[in-house]
Parts: structure tokens; C-alpha cells; sequence
């Protein structure tokens, strides 16, 4: 009799059996891969001599790691159901803290063991102070029970406001040359900021998938009253998902740096907003609990595919922004329309 | 309204005359139905009639087919073979506009009805609708809902913002919108699931004043005692076939449990433990201001104490007090001897309480979460090395054992836990609590939603807990779950403790009146 308890199995309710193609086309990651190839297909086709070239390969990864680390960044608030508006500010702020001990202990001139001191110490330092903010930000939402969405909007002015006190809103240089070398150098022809992303991307994966940590923040954000019920420390998992936020958003913060060769109290303004639409294109879940950072990537790679691209083909900025934001609506639709459908589905089953 | 304001006493003169006419003709005949949904058969042959001004009760486990008689009732689904008779009038299949003229209504478990709007506006809306109303006449709504309202002998306020009301007036406002619609059948879909006992007598009154008013009623339950009483016919689905259809007189509760599962269920009353037994846990002046006070008892070794109380006695306060999820104003806990302060779940769990909730869906279960997942949540840290690492094949290993023990029925358990029935999803949450291995575990309302096989199921499970050592509470306003899972039961008023009844020594009919006292 039990057996007969389970609801129907999720027999195939399609009258095709589902083949290979079939399946990409669902929504996750398949689809979101077929969509990255077919984008950059499409590119190399608009302008082969351009799109298929090592030089553009090069600049495309010396691009987006810094947004990459950010979107990481915001995946994680996102899991746990929230948003992280301040990790832009967060950037900022620790980079400029990390370019003031830059300037102050080595100067552009430096070398040797002053600068790699002074850079090691700006390094620790602005990680410190971004996982600092990022642990700010938990607390506030974890004890005093504020909504991420407000709580960091909040907290990202306060940052960004710090900054500009620092700063009084002109850019920090004068950093010693081998700093640049986090931004701007490449090893055996990888560029270091892609390196700097990939490893960040399978620690991120290694949390979420392999850590009891991880599997608590996708709880967390699928049911936050039931996490209560099961004896997991909500609170706890809130500050230490948004700590990690904030230490990856300083590290996007040091890729910036060294890549402008400057830290400023607004660079990277134009980055939240995007960091946001990659993790929604990427799958992750805006009310929490689901999301891989496999999808994450690919939405990465669309969006740097679709703006190098037109980037060649001499289209204005806002033209690219224009086609991400569509992109973003189709991909919206279709995975709500399938959400949908399967939703029907499976409530006329579930009533047999 | 065609008759205007008076339009209540057209009907009754209406329905009056017929049952003359027709003398033992049935209302609405279903004929040789089957249907089936991709190879499986939800329904197979079934045949039944509803005669006029009878109350039948259907029966059957989740996934008997009784939703899916009901949508063909309402027009919601075509059947594959078979005929409805309605009024002597032969249909292959009804659609929804059809089904409503020919004054089927169903109150679906939800109810359907707008939370937005008032009283009024939800009992007259479909009315208004049906006569082709394009503007608002708010002084006819109102008349329409005070006169049906009176039909069923009922007083709600009518301007009333529906969302404000009990679940039991929502339900009132329900039938009162069917009513409204000129209803000759009302199928009442779960209809007393919700409800505390007093709230089910009631609605008990009213299905009488429907049938006396020529009004039939379908009442689809799996709760086998309350159809019985109200209910000339009782008719059993089971795996979509008609397994019996006889007066509800032939029936007992036994004996509908057996026609359901088709196994014999012999649930018999626990007598209370010898008193030797030491005490687990013991409880000394639990209060919290407005909603516990002076609470004392002590809980045994191997002892299930249930907590009976009507919903606002008190009892999921109790329960959610000593999980450490609210705060105490006085009051002593001792576990196995040793001091625990009260306010913490952290504090508790360490102390060896664990807690099953009340709602499962909102509070036990990580819906879309697989059901791997939702078992190992509670112990996951026990399986994390170094660095935190998770220990995947014995988290499996884990997983497997649980699901075997529990008897839980998947072929996947990475499937979301949504997928199970609730008789499946709530072992899940047991077994996430059993492998923290408590000392104590507090079950509040351990067998809501959950079909009569799974019911017995899940109290032989906390028969086989206690037996091993396990003390154990169970909350509950099921009477006969609290008869047959407790040795001992405690009787909640009013945030206090009313009355202690050894097990075994009191009936049904007697612990529902002392609750309800």
C-alpha cells in the first residue's frame, strides 16, 4: 500500500521521450549553455576577423573577471533569498584603503621587498575590511531583522559616503608597478584576473556543493522558517554568506584597482545593476535557495560575447545594454512560461 | 434574482415539489465512469447516484480518485467513458457553465474565495455574474447574502473583508456563494480538515439544514468519522475503483478504514505505563502571560503522553515553549535530570528535544528541496570533516537507511520532497529528527493531511519510537489519533492543564466532550 502513497512518479507527461536536444532546451543549465554557444557563434559569423582572433580572446578575459568576482559575489546574498546592493560600495571602499597603504608605504617608485610588503599588506587589509563590511551587512539583517534589499542599499551609501570622505572624490594613484600585475599580467598567457576568477569560482562551487555551510545557505533561502524549525542557526549562515559577499566584492574591488591603475570612490557604478541581471540570467533564484555557479558563468560569457561582439561591429554601448536587457526578458518569459506549464502539470497530477 | 429579495422561498417550493414526483429517483447518476491520465487510471467503472437532499460520503486515500470524480463533477475533466445523468438528462461529459446550470457547486479545500472583498461581494459575486450584471448594485448583493445566509441559519457581517474571517466562516461564505447559485449539489472537497471539533459540529448542523432543504451534499473526506454521522451513503474509492457503496448505517470506522487501504487496521487504545518508568523529562510551572499558565507534568522513558486541546487552548504555545521558539515568563525544565533553560532551539536541540510542526509545508519541509536534503538538514554537520568537507557517501548512506526504516516510498531521493504525499513528507521530517537521535520528540499534530494507511502507519512508527526508549508528545485535536498513539493524555484549556486521562480508560464521544467543555 505504500508504494501507492508516493504521488504519481514524474512519469514523462510529454508524449515524446525527451532526446538529447530536448533536454538542453530545459530550462537550466543546458539551455543556458546552448544559448552561450549560439551567441558566440552568431558573433564570429557577424565578424570573423575581428570576434576569432587571440587578441580578442585575450581582452574578452581580461574584462569580465572583475564583474565575474561581483556577480560571485551577489549569487551567494542571492541564495540565501537576499540581495547584496553594497558590494560596489564595499569594492570601493577596500580599494582605497588597499591604495592608500600603497601609496603611502611604497609609492609608484618602489620595488623589491618595499613593494611587495606594502602590497601584501594592502591586500590583507582591503580582504579584511570587505569581509568586515560583509559581516556588517549580515548582522544588520540577521539580528535587527532588516530586509537585505533595504539593509544594503543602506549600507552600500555608507560605504560609498566613506569613500568619498577618504578620498574627497578624486582617484588614489601612485602605486608601485608590480601591483599592476593583479590587473594586468598574464602567466603562461592566462591572464592573472581570470586565474583570480576561476579559482574564486570553484571555491564558490566547493562551498555551496560540497560544504555543510553551502547546503545550509540554499536551505536558508528556500525556507527560512523551516531552517528555524530544523535547528540550523540562521543567523550564523546569514553573517557568514554575507561576509564572504563582501570579501569577494573586496577582491573585485583590488582587480579594478590594478587594472585602472587607481582606486576612486565610484568606479564600477555601473557593474550592480549588472551583476544582478547575470545571476538572474544565470539561474539563480531571485527568492532564494537554487542556483549553480555553472550558470552563472555562462550567463558571464553571454553577456561578454554579446558586448565584444558589437563592440567590433562599432554599436553604441547602450545598443549592447539594450541586447542584454532583452536577453534577459526572453530568458525570463521562456523559463516562466515552462515554470508554468510544469506547475499545471503537476498540480492536475497531484489532484488524481 | 428572478423572484427578488423572497427569491429563498421560490427555491424550497421548488425543490419540495419534486421528491414527490420523482419518488427514489436520483438527482445525478454517474454511469460506468473511467478515466485515465497518460496509462494511469485514475478512475476505472465507477457508478453511484446522488439523490436529492442526500448527503453521500466519498472516501478514499490520496490518490483514489476522488479529485478527479469531482472535476468531472464540475466540468473540469472530460471522462474517457461512462455518462453523468443529471435530471434524467444524459451526458458524456458536462463543461463548467453546464455543470453550474445544472446546480453542481463545489467548495474546493481552498475555497476560492477573493480575501480582498467583503462577505457580501464573495456569496453574491457569481450571481451577479451569471445574470450578465455589468455595474456594481451593492444593495442587491447585500440582500442576496442575507437571505442565503439565513438559509443556512448563519450570521457573518457582511461588510466583513473576507481575509478577516476564521477558516470556519470562510468555509460558511463558501457554501453560502454555492447557495447563492441556485445549488442542487454541493460537493464539499476536504471540508472539515481545517476545523477544530466544535467548528466541524456545526458544519455538521448545516449539511442538515441543506439536505432538509432538498439540497444534496458530497462530502469527500479521509477523516472516517464525521461523514458517518451526516451522511445516508458512504461510497469508498480506492486505486480509482468503487470499492463499496452501501448507507452510511453498514459502516464503522473500522470497517471504512479497511474498504479504503483494503487491509485491516486494528488500532487499539494504549493502556498508560507501569509507574516505575522514570521520568525524561519533567515540566514545573511553564507560564507565559495570556497563553500558559502553571503547566506541570512529567513525560517517562518509553511513555507517549498526547496533549489534547481545541485550537487556541493553548497546545502549539506549549509545544513551540519547550522547542525553545518562544519565550517563558516562569516555569523549570528538567531533561534526563539536568536544568534547561527555556527561550533557545539551540539550547533545546543540545538538550535532546527535537520538534515535528504543526504545518509541515510552511515549517517542516523545504518544498522544492530534494528529499535527501530535507533528511540530513538536521544532522548535516555531523557528517562534515575537516574544513567542513561533507562526507557524501555517508550522507547516501544516511539517507538510505532513513528512508528504508521510515518505509518511505521513492524511487529517487534526490527528487523534491513536494513530489511525496503527505503521509511521505511527513516521515521525512521524522526521519530528519530521528537521526539526531532526541531524547525527547514533540509531535505537533503528527498526522494532519495524511491518508488513513499512512495515519496508521506513522502511529505504529511512534509506538516502535516509544518502545525503544523514546519519550514522546503528541499534540493533537485528533481524538481517535490521540486514543490510539497515547498512553496517557493531558487535556489543554485555556493555556492550563484541565485534566489527566490514564489511556485506555475513556471513549471517543467522552474525551470530545471534556475537550470541548
Amino acid at each position: 500500500m505504500t508504494d501507492t502513497n508516493a504521488a504519481p512518479a514524474p512519469k514523462n507527461p510529454s508524449p515524446a521521450a525527451p532526446g538529447f536536444v530536448v533536454q538542453l532546451m530545459q530550462p537550466g543549465i543546458g539551455r543556458l549553455a546552448v544559448m552561450t554557444i549560439v551567441i558566440f557563434i552568431a558573433m564570429a559569423a557577424l565578424s570573423p576577423e575581428h570576434f576569432l582572433t587571440i587578441g580578442n580572446a585575450s581582452s574578452m578575459a581580461f574584462q569580465f573577471p572583475e564583474f565575474a568576482i561581483l556577480s560571485l559575489a551577489m549569487m551567494l546574498a542571492m541564495l540565501t533569498g537576499g540581495i547584496d546592493l553594497s558590494i560596489i560600495g564595499i569594492a570601493d571602499l577596500s580599494a582605497i584603503i588597499a591604495a592608500l597603504i600603497l601609496s603611502h608605504f611604497a609609492g609608484a617608485n618602489a620595488t623589491g621587498v618595499e613593494a611587495g610588503g606594502a602590497m601584501a599588506l594592502a591586500i590583507v587589509v582591503s580582504l579584511a575590511i570587505g569581509c568586515v563590511a560583509g559581516m556588517f551587512n549580515g548582522i544588520v539583517i540577521a539580528y535587527f531583522g532588516l530586509p537585505a534589499i533595504l539593509a544594503t542599499l543602506g549600507s552600500g551609501l555608507v560605504f560609498t559616503g566613506l569613500g568619498f570622505a577618504i578620498t574627497g572624490g578624486s582617484a588614489v594613484v601612485g602605486f608601485p608597478g608590480v601591483f599592476a600585475v593583479i590587473g594586468n599580467a598574464d602567466l603562461f598567457g592566462i591572464p592573472v584576473p581570470l586565474i583570480i576568477f576561476v579559482s574564486l569560482a570553484v571555491a564558490v562551487w566547493f562551498l555551496l556543493e560540497r560544504t555543510a555551510f553551502g547546503i545550509k545557505v540554499q536551505m536558508l533561502g528556500t525556507n527560512p522558517l523551516a531552517t528555524r524549525f530544523a535547528g540550523i542557526d540562521d543567523a550564523g549562515v546569514t553573517i557568514r554568506t554575507f561576509t564572504y559577499s563582501g570579501g569577494l566584492a573586496a577582491v573585485a574591488g583590488l582587480i579594478i584597482m590594478s587594472r585602472s591603475n587607481s582606486a576612486k570612490a565610484d568606479y564600477g557604478s555601473g557593474y550592480l545593476l549588472l551583476t544582478i541581471l547575470i545571476c538572474v540570467l544565470g539561474g539563480i533564484n531571485p527568492y532564494g535557495g537554487f542556483g549553480k555557479v555553472s550558470g552563472l558563468i555562462l550567463a558571464v560569457l553571454s553577456l561578454q560575447f554579446l558586448s565584444s561582439g558589437f563592440n567590433m561591429l562599432q554599436a553604441s554601448n547602450f545598443f549592447t545594454q539594450f541586447l542584454w536587457g532583452s536577453l534577459l526578458l526572453v530568458v525570463m518569459a521562456v523559463n516562466t512560461i515552462q515554470f508554468r506549464r510544469r506547475a499545471a502539470r503537476s498540480s492536475s497530477k497531484a489532484h488524481v | 434574482m428572478r423572484s427578488g429579495p423572497r427569491g429563498g422561498h421560490f427555491r424550497e417550493q421548488d425543490v419540495a415539489s419534486h421528491p414527490l414526483a420523482e419518488t427514489g429517483n436520483s438527482f445525478i447518476r454517474i454511469e460506468h465512469v473511467s478515466k485515465s491520465f497518460v496509462g494511469v487510471n485514475a478512475l476505472t467503472d465507477v457508478s453511484f447516484a446522488i439523490a436529492r437532499g442526500q448527503a453521500v460520503n466519498l472516501v478514499g486515500e490520496n490518490g483514489s480518485g476522488k479529485s478527479t470524480l469531482i472535476k468531472i463533477l464540475a466540468g473540469a475533466e472530460t471522462p474517457d467513458e461512462g455518462a453523468i445523468t443529471v435530471d434524467a438528462e444524459v451526458h458524456a461529459s458536462l463543461d463548467p457553465r453546464q455543470s453550474v446550470a445544472r446546480g453542481i457547486q463545489v467548495i474546493f479545500q481552498d475555497f476560492s474565495l477573493f480575501p480582498n472583498l467583503s462577505v457580501a461581494e464573495n456569496i453574491a459575486f457569481s450571481l451577479e455574474l451569471a445574470e450578465g450584471r455589468t455595474l456594481v448594485r451593492r444593495r442587491h448583493m447585500r440582500a442576496t447574502a442575507e437571505r442565503v445566509l439565513e438559509r443556512i441559519g448563519v450570521t457573518i457581517d457582511l461588510d466583513i473583508r473576507v481575509e478577516k474571517l476564521s477558516v470556519a466562516d470562510k468555509q460558511l461564505v463558501a457554501i453560502a456563494r454555492a447557495l447563492a447559485s441556485e445549488a442542487r449539489l454541493i460537493i464539499m472537497d476536504e471540508p472539515t480538515t481545517a476545523l477544530t471539533e466544535r467548528e466541524v459540529r456545526s458544519l455538521i448542523a448545516i449539511i442538515r439544514r441543506l439536505k432538509a432543504d432538498g439540497i444534496a451534499v458530497l462530502f469527500v473526506s479521509h477523516k472516517l468519522t464525521e461523514g458517518l454521522e451526516v451522511c445516508e451513503k458512504v461510497v469508498v474509492l480506492r486505486n480509482g475503483h468503487l470499492v463499496a457503496d452501501a448507507p452510511a448505517s453498514e459502516f464503522d470506522a473500522g470497517s471504512l478504514a479497511y474498504h479504503m487501504t483494503g487491509r485491516r487496521l486494528a488500532e487499539t487504545a494504549k493502556p498508560p505505563l507501569a509507574k516505575s518508568s522514570p521520568a525524561i523529562m519533567s515540566v514545573r510551572g511553564l507560564s507565559r502571560a495570556g497563553v500558559l499558565r502553571e503547566i506541570c507534568f512529567d513525560l517517562a522513558h518509553g511513555e507517549v503522553l498526547g496533549i489534547a486541546g481545541l485550537l487556541g487552548s493553548g497546545r502549539t504555545e506549549l509545544a513551540k515553549a519547550l522547542f525553545g521558539l518562544i519565550e517563558v515568563d516562569a516555569g523549570k525544565l528538567l531533561v534526563d535530570g539536568k536544568r534547561v533553560p527555556f527561550g533557545s532551539v539551540h539550547t533545546m536541540i543540545e538538550a535532546g528535544i527535537g520538534y515535528v510542526p504543526e504545518d509541515r509545508l510552511t515549517e517542516g519541509l523545504f518544498l522544492p528541496q530534494s528529499i535527501s536534503r530535507n533528511v540530513t538538514i538536521g544532522t548535516i554537520d555531523s557528517h562534515a570533516g575537516r574544513g567542513g568537507v561533507l562526507d557524501r557517501s555517508g550522507l547516501r548512506a544516511q539517507v538510505s537507511n532513513w528512508l528504508a526504516r521510515l518505509n518511505i516510498a521513492t524511487s529517487d531521493s534526490e527528487a523534491a520532497v513536494q513530489s511525496l504525499s503527505g503521509g511521505n513528507q511527513q516521515r521525512v521530517v521524522l526521519a530528519r529528527w530521528l537521526a539526531k537521535r532526541p531524547k525527547v520528540l514533540i509531535l505537533n499534530g503528527p498526522t494532519v493531511g495524511v491518508d488513513v494507511g499512512s495515519k496508521t502507519d506513522i502511529h505504529a512508527i511512534i509506538a516502535e519510537l516509544a518502545a525503544s526508549g523514546l519519550g514522546i508528545i503528541v499534540i493533537s485535536d485528533d481524538i481517535p489519533e490521540v486514543l490510539a498513539s497515547c498512553n496517557r493524555i493531558l487535556v489543554m484549556k485555556a493555556g492550563q492543564i484541565a485534566e489527566e486521562i490514564p489511556g485506555a480508560s475513556i471513549k471517543e464521544t467522552e474525551l470530545a466532550r471534556r475537550l470541548m467543555s
